[in-house]
């Protein structure tokens, strides 16, 4: 105790009044050993632990500041522990729903065939079967798969010109006009659609054009791209907006058409950009679920044709295999699926991305002078 | 006059056309197309708003129907912004002013991951996962705080009620409002920020006296966006919520949202019950296209946040 005496009369006056640097520290252990002590007593789970010590801390630092540097500091205190403690708190269901996905979609990923097979076929007397007798669970996602990525890719075809063109009429022909201006509010307006909305809107379209109960991957894709488009035009007028202006003068002075300047000079400067502005949009629609449930029903086989017959996707699949088990009895198989699928479908989504960015970064324009 | 090459009336100035046209037309496409979502849903209601009540399902007609899932639609969505408010402000300020600059960027895109996962994917971890974590929770409040008409007993067995859907709803509606509000947090004047630390304030009276008089228009349009997200969310009620008739417990099974009963119907719906759910859409999409004009004419009329939209 001697030994820390003349440190303190060493400290200067502007630290004076204050805790010491290692004080949150010291309280950080103690509130975990209260902690682990209180969860001892009413049952031990990391979980509570974690909670408890935090309220712990929480009090133990701001009523510890409130004493020695005054109400002011504590209550700076107190805010910088909700802030940080609002922080650890969101990423909870992240870590929770990575770990969840992962932990259960394995297994399912991991059986042969999953990936390269379809549910024709696969009746609730197999999956019975596979849970009674310990065999592999048969069917997979290849169905399911092959639909997302079909489904996906004509709403891409059609989301992707139409979004192009109309930023390029915002930011190039629109002048700020009152269309423009209303183009702009709407396709805000437009990225606030509910998805399942988006379904009907093409239901309904579909319905009152082809006949009642049409359901194809074709209706499906047209729902995707009404969430899309938005998204694509968002991103690309943006993308569009801080190409320099210099370079269109440039192209103007040597007497190019404005035409051949946006599609020689404008859009190949912001192509990164618009390029991974698109992916992210078919990173927001490949996992949408409401708006192909409405629009392309549920099939267990391989429908190659987008224009006839329903379609499977990923996200319905994952839908289906919950709520409606193919085997009612044994709902464990079809879990394992959705499970399975779920995994796929987030590895899909995280790739266009990871791919999203590095177009971003591989492709942006030269700026180096 | 004579035609030299600077003059020729070429392909150039027909591609001129074609091409300001071309853009023209996408524009009013999607004017079109908002126009006709709107139009196609009141065709296809139709049929259901002018059906003899007894024809509905329910048999008190379309509105004694809808009532008490638009009811049952906002319960959710309130849940979910009462939840995900305060803790997305607070990540968005952890991010914008307390965090250590160079993690800023990156823990950003740590929350925005939460927006990248589908859905159905959160829908299935609230059903399996969430729900029957949290159901001791629902036994402990009816017991203890079963006073309460919203907690009152008996608490469901598995969970599956609509408090489990508003917080399932709350973690997606979260990484929306944090990501714009962090965008205003961070368009905050420095010198106000400056001015304030010079006169000896701490960090949070800064943030107080500085960045929330300065953030507030814009953190209203980001809840209420994140309301016409909760309020539209299909698959986490669906597959969260085992639905029934509107109660004012939140920890027993029942009510319904609109989506989730399109969802959980409109596949082997057939006849009048197919209008009668696309007049539902109709009015969902009424409430949300309400929600969201006010929270982007409330962003416009602050047009100093143009980082917000």
């Amino acid at each position: 105790m001697t030994a820390t005496a003349p440190v303190a009369r060493k400290r200067s006056a502007f630290t004076k009044g204050q805790l010491p640097k290692a004080a949150p520290y010291v309280i950080l252990a103690a509130a975990l050993v209260v902690g682990a002590a209180v969860m001892a007593l009413i049952g031990f789970n990391p979980f509570g632990w974690g909670i408890v010590s935090a309220i712990l801390f929480t009090i133990g630092l701001v009523s510890l500041t409130g004493i020695t540097e005054g109400a002011r500091k504590a209550k700076d205190k107190l805010a910088t522990c909700l802030v940080v403690g609002s922080f650890l708190i969101a990423l909870l269901p992240l870590v929770s729903v990575i770990w969840t996905v992962l932990s259960s979609g394995i297994p399912g990923l991991l059986t042969p065939g999953f990936l390269t097979t379809s549910m024709n076929g696969v009746t609730g007397t197999f999956d019975n079967k596979s849970v009674e007798e310990g065999t592999k669970v048969l069917g997979g996602v290849y169905h399911a798969l092959m639909g997302t990525l079909q489904i996906t890719l004509v709403a891409t075809i059609i989301s992707v010109p139409v979004g192009l063109l109309t930023a390029v009429y915002l930011v190039e022909y629109g002048n700020d006009r009152a269309l423009a201006r209303a183009i702009t509010f709407f396709v805000d307006v437009m990225t606030g659609i509910p998805s399942i909305v988006a379904g009907l809107f093409s239901a309904a379209f579909f319905f009152a054009l082809v006949g009642p109960g049409t359901k194809t991957g074709a209706v499906a894709a047209v729902a995707l791209s009404v969430l899309m488009i938005p998204v694509v035009v968002r991103s690309s007028e943006e993308m569009l907006k801080i190409v320099p202006n210099e370079l269109r003068e440039a192209a103007y002075a040597l007497g190019v058409r404005k035409w051949r300047t946006i599609l020689k000079v404008v859009i190949p400067t912001a192509i990164s950009g618009i390029a991974s502005g698109v992916t992210l949009a078919i990173a927001r629609v490949i996992g949408e679920t409401a708006p192909i449930l409405v629009t392309a029903g549920f099939a267990t086989t391989i429908n190659n044709n987008v224009f006839g017959g329903w379609m499977a996707s990923l996200p319905t699949f994952i839908y289906t295999q919950i709520l409606n088990p193919t085997s009612p009895s044994n709902p464990e198989p079809s879990a394992q699926r959705a499970w399975g699928a779920a995994l796929v479908l987030i590895i899909l989504v995280m790739l266009l991305n990871l791919v999203a960015r590095l177009v971003a970064r591989v492709f942006a324009p030269k700026t180096g002078r | 006059m004579t035609n030299t090459p600077l003059t020729t009336q070429g392909a150039g100035r027909t591609g001129d056309k074609v091409f300001s046209g071309a853009a023209l037309a996408a524009g009013c496409l999607i004017l079109a197309v908002l126009f006709g979502v709107a139009l196609f849903l009141v065709v296809q209601a139709l049929p259901a708003l002018v059906a003899p009540p007894d024809k509905i399902q329910g048999g008190h007609g379309f509105f004694a129907y809808i009532g008490p899932i638009v009811v049952g639609t906002l319960i959710a969505a309130v849940i979910a912004l009462v939840i995900a408010t305060p803790i997305a402000i607070g990540v968005a300020l952890f991010i914008s002013h307390f965090a250590p600059r160079r993690l800023a960027s990156g823990l950003g895109y740590v929350v925005d991951l939460l927006a990248a996962i589908p859905s159905v994917v959160y829908g299935a971890w609230g059903a399996a996962f969430l729900a029957k974590e949290i159901a001791p929770a629902y036994e402990w409040m009816a017991s203890n705080l079963g006073w309460l008409p919203i907690f009152q007993g008996p608490a469901s067995a598995t969970g599956k009620t609509i408090l489990t859907a508003g917080i399932v709803l709350s973690v997606m509606v979260l990484p929306i409002i944090t990501s714009i509000s962090r965008e205003i947090f961070l368009q905050t004047p420095k010198l106000h920020e400056e001015a304030a630390l010079a006169l000896g304030a701490t960090r949070w009276e800064m943030i107080r006296m500085a960045v929330f008089p300065f953030a507030r228009p814009g953190v209203i349009s980001a809840v209420m966006l994140g309301l016409g997200r909760a309020l539209g969310e299909t698959m986490a009620v669906a597959l969260v919520l085992s639905s029934g008739a509107l109660t004012a417990s939140l920890i027993q099974s029942g009510n319904q949202t609109i989506a989730a009963e399109i969802a959980l119907n409109f596949p082997e719906a057939s006849g009048l019950k197919v209008n009668t759910l696309i007049a539902a859409g109709l009015v969902l999409f009424v409430i949300t296209l309400g929600v969201n004009m006010v929270a982007r004419w409330i962003i416009t009329k602050h047009k100093e946040f143009s980082g917000a939209n």
